[in-house]
């Protein structure tokens, strides 16, 4: 068959996504790859390889949006253009600095999670637990009104006016 | 204590015990995390890596852990000591060979290892023989709590334990299992496995973290979601689903071989034999080819009372020089032993001094060869 970019060549590069229960594939050939941006090594496992692709594909404004491109962390200087380059994060406040840009990855990364819902440090105050255990509450609220599963969420509403008292 | 004390033999983890370790080598737990109050490493100025070095070592090199602790100053050490480290599974690659002041706290016994400023602050890993994830996760969960009595953890409630990189936020935690899967490899069905851990969302490395061909069949199975899942979720979710499943695949592989394809299992395991007890130069990878065919042979011998003319004559071979117990027919464990002893740094910190490739190969292949010979 042939690559699904220039058409001209055989697509040798095969390449698919399951991603939200959706399969999407891609037919490319060595020289598009090349074009856009996709190191193709012989032995490079397939996860790594859909990973650069997720990477590339992107611009910069898409990913990040128009308005956080200049924004520095006050506290470390760090730049999105920089964790473009090096994929890595500079602080942990760049986690709120950059809290919209930043979602888009996280969503991609985690299968559409973004809430944390596993072990917490002993160390948080009681404060910091209980808003923990409402952030999950609300998230699972979330899921139960999509999948329309109402009794599970006028169960979980109830438990969060409980939390909440 | 000295890196030879650990060159000379392997670790308990690799010794061949434990649930399901004919096909489930290994299972490890790391968790990543950070210090509160400090900048990621990728900033930080050599200054500042050095105070997190100082107060992490302070506190690992200060906790009971039921076992000696001795510590690596990484940026400092040998390369060839680096590349043993590597080799045991204690750090990864890219600790190794970073930038920086950067270390490792190591018990004796190698079921767990921490590494101050690899990627994160501190990476904390426990590994046990076989399908253990459950005590494996029991262990490092209260190495977490002891160190975390001492420190404080960057952490948010809504994206757990901040870590440098967004793909590891949350649970932080990364679930490895290594397996042995040579069946699958010769039946032409190992894309099956590569396909159902895609599916599953699970990362598959080689031996060492690399390359879709893996040295000696073994692979390491990881997942790669962290957040929005529980530790206890992840964990299950091995347990229970895809390893079993994994298990299975390879089982019904080996009995396929048994039952259809008899004269291509004879050829491989004698083949193994006759080059690894001839050769006088072999290379680590051909090494690690033959030895997983020969080990294939004796586990089904053990796990499955396989009998074909090649498995016969396999057991049938008396162990020398590197083996535990001598008594017995060749062993398991001494493959395992063979598998880590001919790896070029052990080979070369046991001989007691660096060798060039050839030299290696000529040392591994006297090693292998006394080892599987009848000769005393």
């Amino acid at each position: 068959m042939l690559c699904q970019i220039c058409n001209k060549n055989d697509a040798t590069i095969h390449l698919t996504e399951i991603a939200d229960g959706v399969r999407a594939e891609m037919h490319i050939c060595e020289h598009c790859a090349l074009e856009q941006g996709i190191a193709v090594k012989s032995q490079i496992p397939l996860n790594e390889l859909l990973s650069s692709l997720l990477a590339v594909q992107p611009t910069d404004e898409e990913l990040f949006g128009p308005s956080e491109k200049g924004a520095a962390c006050p506290h470390c200087g760090f730049t999105l253009a920089q964790f473009r380059k090096e994929a890595v994060l500079g602080c942990p406040y760049d986690y709120e600095v950059f809290e919209k840009p930043l979602l888009n990855l996280i969503k991609k990364a985690h299968n559409g999670k973004t809430t944390h819902c596993g072990k917490v440090p002993s160390k948080t105050s009681t404060g910091t637990k209980e808003q923990i255990k409402l952030i999950v509450l609300r998230q699972q609220l979330e899921d139960a009104l999509r999948s329309e599963n109402y009794e599970r969420a006028a169960k979980l509403r109830d438990e969060i006016k409980k939390s909440q008292n | 204590m000295k890196l030879t004390d650990l060159s000379s033999d392997i670790n308990e983890w690799f010794s061949g015990s434990g649930p399901l370790a004919d096909i489930v080598i290994s299972s490890r737990i790391r968790l990543a995390r950070n210090l509160a109050g400090y900048k990621f490493l990728n900033r930080c100025k050599t200054a500042e890596k050095a105070e997190i070095l100082k107060k992490l070592r302070d506190v690992l090199m200060s906790l009971d852990l039921g076992d000696k602790v001795f510590y690596i100053s990484v940026d400092k050490a040998p390369v060839l000591n680096r590349h043993l480290l590597v080799e045991r599974h204690l750090i990864s690659r890219q600790h190794a060979f970073g930038k920086g002041p950067r270390g490792a706290v190591i018990a004796q016994r190698e079921f767990f290892t921490a590494m101050i400023n690899e990627e994160d602050h501190l990476r904390i890993q426990v590994i046990r023989g076989g399908l253990q994830l459950s005590k494996c996760a029991e262990q490092i969960n209260h190495i977490d709590d002891m160190i975390e009595k001492k420190v404080s953890y960057a952490f948010s409630p809504r994206y757990g334990y901040l870590t440098a990189c967004p793909t590891n936020l949350g649970t932080a935690i990364r679930v490895s299992v290594m397996l042995h899967l040579p069946a699958l490899k010769i039946t032409g069905q190992i894309e099956k496995f590569f396909n159902a851990a895609r599916d599953m969302n699970l990362a598959v490395r080689g031996l060492f973290g690399e390359g879709t061909e893996a040295a000696g069949d073994f692979y390491q199975i990881s997942n790669q979601i962290t957040l929005g899942i529980s530790e206890a979720d992840i964990i299950d979710q091995f347990k229970n689903a895809v390893i079993p499943e994994i298990v299975e695949y390879e089982n019904a592989a080996r009995n396929q071989l048994l039952s259809k394809q008899i004269d291509v299992l004879d050829d491989k395991i004698s083949r193994a034999m006759a080059l690894l007890r001839n050769a006088h130069l072999i290379s680590s990878q051909e090494a690690l080819f033959l030895l997983s065919h020969l080990r294939l042979g004796l586990n089904m011998r053990d796990q499955m009372g396989a009998s074909t003319p090649a498995i016969d004559t396999l057991c049938t071979l008396s162990q020398n020089d590197i083996a535990a117990d001598k008594s017995r027919g060749l062993s398991i464990e001494t493959i395992n032993r063979l598998f880590m002893l001919t790896l070029p740094a052990h080979l070369q910190l046991n001989y007691g001094k660096p060798l060039d490739a050839t030299h290696r190969d000529v040392l591994r292949a006297k090693i292998i060869r006394s080892a599987l010979n009848q000769e005393t």
